[in-house]
């Protein structure tokens, strides 16, 4: 049985998952970036306690559509502002690639997960949100904080709030 | 002569990049469909389904395939009994990415200087490289270069008197280090010989041969094999969350050096291979 979660997060809901578990995400989603985390640092446009970062930006929308292609971008860019905004509340982040060991130590003293979607994959993303909303720094353009409502957007989780990484786990388990 | 409007060049880019952007090449989509079969992680068969699911949506849809559309790299084959009318060249080309970028809402991913960082707006320049060749045509490859997998490429000189095992550890310490960062499966390419500049340009057109089709010559091709086999016990897998796809190909081009030289250029390419080509 896949996992479901949907912000705001408990510390119980984020404890239950493991490195390496696929997880269905719905609800409210904040996507941000390099150039929103530098104008924001430690203290974002929106209640953070509870949610749910997406590491993103999307492709220009198509008249009509809802959002443009849409993927994860590097998260370990960001590495440098998440500790302070994991002890402000940050339960999850979506991304791609590596974190800090920093920010490893914050989400197991905070309790928060690391998730990932593949890159590559942002036409199929796109089709799991149903609504994005710029909320904040619209001048920063496909930069700008959106908020996205997603149903069943499938994750993985890669580092777990004990400090588990699939990147280790897996490398290890597959290397020959 | 046979003389060519560079108008029809514009329109030709533009339509190579629309195509690009949005139709993942056959090539990769084989042998994604070929890794499905061999991937021992359930995780990674997951991750290869949906890559191919993407590939599906982008092209039935005319979605971008990725949200990074990548820096437009063009490279040209200009027969030399061609006279080109109407205009430059270079600017027929960037004309032909800001016309195709803009028509394919296409995110423009291009800083007007490295250090000032602001974007240009229309995805131009293109990075062009420019071969003047016997006949009378012009062919035109452009690869739309994601940012992800290009960041994590290396290049090293190493000592004439290096052992080709010690290359390859720098290859596989490449491919290693890229990881999930660089979205694989990866399409390696090492140019090896030359000099600074030519071995990463090797390296660069190695990424544009097909998968599948070997270097002919046999050493090479033996090497290619062995080390895509290599590649893939690293164990990075499918977006790093590992498994035994880690590369669907690693492509080898070498040429002469200088005596005192052993230049080695590894280029990393994601699975969204955005590559499109013809000839006018
Ligand atoms: S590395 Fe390739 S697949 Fe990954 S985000 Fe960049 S362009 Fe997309």
């Amino acid at each position: 049985m896949t996992k479901k979660i949907e912000a705001p997060l408990t510390d119980s809901d984020v404890e239950a998952l493991r490195a390496g578990e696929s997880v269905l995400v719905s609800g409210k989603l904040y996507m941000a970036r390099d150039a929103a985390h530098k104008k924001f640092k430690d203290n974002p446009p929106f209640d953070i306690k509870g949610q749910i970062l997406f590491y993103a930006s999307p492709t220009p929308s198509k008249p009509g559509a809802i959002i443009g292609s849409v993927g994860p971008t590097t998260a370990g860019r960001m590495d440098a502002f998440t500790p302070a905004l994991l002890d402000k509340g940050l339960k999850a982040m979506i991304g791609k690639g590596e974190r800090s060991a920093e920010v490893v130590e914050a989400m197991k003293k905070n309790k928060a997960v690391y998730l990932v979607v593949p890159g590559g994959v942002a036409a199929l993303l796109s089709k799991y949100i149903k609504q994005a909303t710029v909320i904040a720094y619209p001048e920063l353009g496909p930069e700008a904080v959106q908020a996205l409502e997603v149903v069943d957007f499938p994750t993985i989780v890669a580092i777990d709030s004990e400090g588990n990484d699939i990147f280790e786990i897996g490398k290890k388990n597959y290397s020959r | 002569m046979r003389e060519i409007s560079t108008k029809k060049i514009t329109e030709t880019v533009k339509n190579l990049c629309l195509e690009a952007g949005v139709d993942l090449p056959a090539d990769i989509l084989d042998a994604l469909n070929d890794a499905l079969k061999t991937e021992e992680s359930p995780l990674g068969r997951e991750i290869i389904r949906q890559i191919i699911k993407n590939a599906e949506i982008a092209k039935k849809e005319k979605m971008p395939l990725c949200q990074d559309t990548g820096l437009a790299v063009v490279f040209i084959e200009l027969g030399q009994a061609v006279r080109l009318l109407d205009g430059q060249l270079e600017e027929a080309v960037n004309e032909g990415v800001s016309q195709g970028y803009h028509k394919g809402f296409l995110r423009k991913s291009v800083a007007a200087d490295p250090l000032i960082r602001e974007n240009t707006g229309d995805n131009t320049p293109a990075v062009i490289h420019t071969e003047i060749v016997p006949g009378d045509k012009i062919r035109l490859q452009l690869m739309a270069k994601g940012g992800g997998a290009e960041n994590r490429s290396a290049s090293r000189m190493f000592k004439p008197t290096s052992t080709k095992d010690e290359i390859e550890q720098f290859i596989l310490e490449t491919v290693e280090k890229a990881g999930p960062n660089a979205c694989p499966p990866l399409i390696v390419g090492v140019g090896l010989g030359g000099n600074f500049e030519s071995s990463a340009l090797m390296a660069k057109k190695a990424l544009l041969r097909p998968i599948g089709r070997r270097n002919s010559g046999f050493d090479t091709c033996k090497w290619e094999k062995s080390l895509l086999d290599k590649i893939n016990k690293l164990g990075v897998g499918p977006m790093g969350v590992g498994g035994t796809t880690t590369a669907l190909a690693i492509n080898i081009e070498r040429r002469p050096c200088h005596i005192s030289s052993l230049p080695v250029a590894v280029n990393i390419e994601c699975h969204a291979h955005r590559f499109k080509e013809t000839v006018i």
